[in-house]
């Protein structure tokens, strides 16, 4: 037992190093927190993608990294320490990994490349506004035609949807049995006639989600991914890829190196936050679960290596790492005091009197979501009690 | 990077568990505890010749050679048996001070018998006034002709009541609180001017107050550098402290393993009360209340294989975790087994009890997020 770093992996760090100091310049900072961030976030994914490195959980064979646990961790964690964001995760972490594993030759061969260059930004067609945690009673209909499929319904909370060229989507092709079966997964080009994509603001006052209608579109059958009517599977399979690159310890890391940098710099009566016993305390326990969490991701990494795809242990790192991420979104506003309730401004930080007010209000409003997606944690409690625990 | 286990240290892991299966049920385990000695001699003979007794100790000095992951599977196993018999306080503290401390004469006098088990060792540091501060001691050793004398008291001396040999810490210079001037003597339980009163606790050990009155020893009693005990204590006690976490960790899993399959079978309302949301939900929490504590404990056993110093901040971290979810773990295994958990005729609340003697050996959740704090977040 040990994960101590062999010459390799420090070789490795540095080529990492280089590559993110080289690549990440200033001016692409900039851009990605300005106006047009779909188009600066596919020109930082396309440098990964010319580097070979846009893919580290792919398997080699469709274009992955072929990346060691230590490895994936190095890279995430030099990469969260400069507060380079993740690539978007609709491609590369949730449809592209359920095409390799179910797709048809003619699917890979079409879509796997184009995900990996970043020609195709995907969105997440799941929700629907009477299916969230109860997912299978979806009812966005797929019915058979031809060599089509027409599709009428409409799936909510799909973020970028207003960038996507493509989205993936669960659909209701048979109400015979159970809920989960009769469901089916399906690609469809965002283009199509009949899809009218409504903006939903969020709590952050962001636009980042949306409402899909879906009014008689026609979608081949070629695009089905998996069997007809068995598309259960394939959705539970992406739900769990999706979890891993949920927990996001890395980021939750920086944010704590963040809040403590800050924490110096706030003086209450001549002393500083830092100081103060009650915040350290605060400070410690989210630190100590969080440094517990890291090595939870490490264990299930090495698990992964040795046994392929992520099991329900995903849920947990989901369930913890969102926890996680909350509490230390919370802690940055309150570090941030009152000007946690600054609204996105043209004013200079030097006129407004502080820098990261407005990032930890959009950051923590948003965050409410993340306990909320990808399967709600009490959802996961679910998955967990019943497959991990084995109580009926 | 691996999380893997060697084979010898499965070998070991599966020895124990077929020893606790096999040898040391509940009904055994009762009995062990009501008994005046609180452990069985033939069951620590059996230890010996097994070889558990040696793994820690180098080849040099006629042990295994093991690492810090083979106490930690060592530990465990034995917590999940709830295991009294003292390797902690006999081989982790008493043995591990004499090999890192002694001389070669002291190692050679000593360790074979902690090693054949004819050596029943203890470790006697804390003071009615001390709490969790190892160098607050207020016991002395003065310089004599022929070498010290001792006096002071050292209360709740863990396997105190059995001991035949003690290590124990005396300010041989310098005032009550300060880290230097503390030595280590090797004390004979039976010399003249010691006294022990002896008392059982919660989670079935037998422990002793000892009162130290001019009790004379000889030149050679002296363990490693007179004055500088405390840098050998603190490595002493920074692999005791990853021990008795992987204890806890026996005994957090036992637990939470026990609740599960109590759930399962007991019936209210017509059905299993694991089919409850309310229930499930809450193992669940149990669950990876035990999982994060195990993750931190390889963090801490990898960082410790680094360089043990580099443990430190994580070994408090772990302190106040297994503190906080062994918390968490043994009262959700109380209430879920409704009014059985209260008993004492169930194991559960021994686990619960075993588990809070854990949490206060070498100091609490309080203390050690305080020492953690201090690590982290000084400027």
């Amino acid at each position: 037992m040990d994960t101590a770093f062999s010459a390799e992996d420090l070789a490795f760090r540095d080529e990492v190093r280089a590559f993110f100091d080289e690549q990440f310049t200033d001016e692409l900072v900039g851009r990605l927190r300005g106006k047009n961030f779909k188009e600066a976030i596919v020109d930082w994914q396309r440098r990964l993608y010319d580097r070979g490195w846009i893919a580290p959980n792919w398997p080699v064979e469709f274009g992955g990294t072929g990346w060691t646990p230590t490895q994936k961790y190095i890279f995430e964690t030099e990469r969260s320490e400069r507060g380079i964001p993740g690539t978007v995760p609709f491609g590369l972490n949730m449809v592209g990994p359920v095409i390799y594993q179910f797709g048809t030759q003619e699917q890979k061969d079409h879509f796997l490349p184009r995900i990996l260059k970043s020609e195709d930004w995907w969105c997440q067609g799941y929700s629907e506004p009477g299916a969230g945690s109860d997912l299978a009673s979806l009812k966005t209909k797929a019915v058979r035609d031809g060599d089509d499929f027409i599709i009428n319904g409409a799936k909510i909370w799909t973020t970028y949807a207003q960038y996507a060229d493509w989205i993936f989507v669960l659909v209701r092709t048979s109400s015979e049995g159970k809920k989960q079966e009769g469901i089916t997964f399906i690609l469809v080009d965002m283009k199509s006639e009949g899809i009218k994509v409504n903006p939903i603001i969020s709590i952050d006052n962001e636009h980042s989600l949306n409402e899909v209608e879906f009014s008689n579109v026609r979608v081949p059958a070629s695009n089905v991914v998996g069997e007809v009517d068995k598309g259960w599977t394939v959705a539970k399979a992406l739900l769990a890829h999706e979890r891993t690159s949920i927990a996001d310890v890395a980021q939750s890391k920086r944010n704590l190196r963040l809040i403590k940098e800050a924490a110096r710099q706030e003086i209450n009566g001549g002393k500083a936050l830092i100081d103060d016993p009650g915040f350290q305390a605060r400070m410690a326990d989210i630190e100590i679960e969080l440094m517990a969490l890291e090595f939870t991701e490490l264990r299930t990494l090495a698990a992964m290596q040795a046994g392929g795809f992520p099991g329900p242990e995903s849920s947990l790192l989901k369930i913890k790492g969102t926890e996680l991420q909350q509490a230390t979104q919370e802690l940055r506003m309150e570090v941030a005091a009152y000007y946690q309730g600054v609204l996105p401004t043209d004013l200079d930080p030097e006129v407004l009197g502080h820098s990261f007010g407005a990032e930890a209000r959009r950051n923590f409003m948003y965050g409410r979501a993340s306990t909320i997606y990808g399967g709600s944690n009490e959802v996961q409690k679910n998955i967990i009690a019943k497959f991990v625990l084995g109580l009926e | 990077m691996n999380f893997d286990f060697t084979e010898e240290q499965q070998m070991v892991r599966d020895s124990i568990a077929r020893f606790v299966q096999d040898d040391y049920d509940w009904e055994t385990r009762k009995a062990i505890v009501a008994s005046d000695k609180g452990m069985r001699d033939d069951f620590w003979q059996t230890f010996a010749e097994l070889g558990w007794l040696s793994i820690p100790f180098s080849e040099a000095d006629g042990g295994f050679g093991g690492s810090i992951v083979d106490t930690m599977v060592i530990m465990e196993e034995l917590g999940k048996g709830l295991v009294v018999e003292p390797y902690l306080p006999t081989v982790v503290l008493f043995g591990g001070l004499v090999a890192r401390a002694g001389s070669e004469a002291q190692r050679a006098a000593l360790l074979p018998s902690v090693i054949d088990g004819s050596t029943s060792g203890a470790f006697a540091w804390v003071e009615r006034q001390s709490r969790f501060e190892i160098s607050d001691c207020a016991t002395r050793a003065e310089a004599s002709d022929e070498g010290y004398v001792l006096n002071g008291e050292k209360v709740v001396v863990f396997n105190g009541a059995n001991c035949n040999q003690l290590v124990v810490l005396a300010r041989t210079s310098g005032d009550q609180f300060d880290r230097d001037g503390l030595s280590l003597f090797v004390v004979d339980a039976n010399a003249e001017g010691l006294e022990r009163f002896t008392y059982p606790m919660m989670d079935g050990q037998k422990v002793a107050n000892i009162t130290f009155k001019n009790v004379h020893l000889p030149a050679d009693a002296l363990l490693g550098t007179a004055g500088g005990a405390m840098t050998v204590v603190d490595e002493v006690v920074r692999e005791a402290t990853i021990a008795l976490m992987a204890e806890a960790i026996g005994c957090m899993g036992t637990l939470n393993a026990k609740t599960l399959e109590y759930t399962k079978t007991r019936e209210q309302f017509g059905t299993a009360i694991g089919s409850f949301q309310a229930l499930q939900h809450r193992m669940v929490d149990t669950m990876m209340a035990y999982e994060q504590a195990k993750s931190l404990l390889y963090k801490a056993v990898c960082e410790y294989q680094e360089s043990p110093e580099k443990a430190d901040a994580t070994i408090n971290a772990l302190k106040v975790l297994v503190d906080r979810n062994a918390k968490l773990i043994y009262g959700e295994a109380i209430q879920l087994h409704g009014g059985m958990g209260i008993t004492d005729e169930l194991d559960i609340g021994h686990y619960a009890k075993r588990l809070m003697m854990i949490n206060t050996t070498f100091g609490d959740a309080t203390y050690h997020r305080a020492r953690y704090a201090e690590k982290a977040y000084a400027a």
